[in-house]
């Protein structure tokens, strides 16, 4: 069966854009009948991702621009998010269920992606993400 | 009177403050902002406050989220107070459990069973 490609959108890096593009790719796979728990992990980790790319990623500058590819399909929804910051290296992200951290109010975006999507890597820079989640059957 | 914002529902009860969630996405940065800005508005006008939060209707909660929870905790802690969260759903408990927020904050499934909590 042959792939769709994928949509692209680009936004500026202001948080309701985000929420237009997360409402655009749920919408898509709800149509596709994906079932209650694959939408709640698509928007919380779509909802990580995009406040990353505009918050640490472009600092929150209108002038950045966040890009966005994504694919819908029946067995699983892909999507890159990649911003236009200097990019960081994920594996220098502290654990933050460690006791001395489980106190800090933040770090915890890409442990949730980790454990809601079935891929979740970053490009060599470290300025974009690349989701997928599968069909849960 | 309790002050009322259009996210979150305030009402007392035994000397327990019990604030209902009323958003059931409190996943961006405008709902979180605003719900945050009531909630320590609540813990000021009442410290030290004795303050349950029920997620009653919340379906979906994000990192930022979780960060307001822990600054407000922190902040009940700082004026004497004490935070209890209640009738968290299933999959919003998942994300307590990944993070282990299970072990920091104290978690009622309901909401008697919380308020009683308070007097022990």
């Amino acid at each position: 069966m042959p792939r769709n490609s994928f949509e692209k959108i680009e936004i500026v890096s202001v948080f309701p854009q985000a929420k237009q593009v997360e409402d655009l790719i749920i919408e898509q796979a709800e149509k596709l009948g994906y079932s209650e728990e694959d939408i709640f992990a698509l928007r919380l980790s779509l909802e990580e991702a995009l406040t990353n790319a505009i918050r640490h990623g472009n600092g929150q500058d209108p002038q950045k621009k966040v890009k966005i590819r994504y694919r819908a399909q029946p067995e699983e929804v892909e999507i890159y998010i990649a911003d236009e910051g200097k990019g960081f290296d994920p594996s220098l992200v502290p654990d933050p269920t460690r006791e001395d951290k489980l106190e800090c109010p933040s770090g915890r975006g890409i442990m949730l992606m980790r454990a809601y999507m079935d891929l979740l890597e970053y490009n060599v820079r470290g300025n974009e993400v690349h989701l997928v989640k599968q069909r849960l059957s | 009177m309790e002050k009322n914002s259009p996210k979150i529902k305030v009402t007392q009860e035994n000397g327990v403050t019990i604030v209902e969630l009323l958003a059931e996405e409190i996943l961006d940065e405008g709902t979180i902002s605003t719900i945050s800005e009531s909630l320590f508005a609540v813990v000021e006008d009442h410290a030290p406050v004795q303050l349950l939060l029920s997620f009653e209707r919340v379906k979906h909660l994000s990192s930022s989220a979780l960060g307001t929870l822990i600054r407000l905790n922190k902040r009940i802690d700082e004026t004497g107070g004490k935070l209890r969260l209640c009738k968290i759903k299933k999959n919003l408990y998942e994300i307590f459990t990944i993070t282990k927020l299970n072990k920091l904050f104290d978690i009622f499934e309901d909401r008697e069973t919380a308020i009683k909590s308070f007097v022990c």
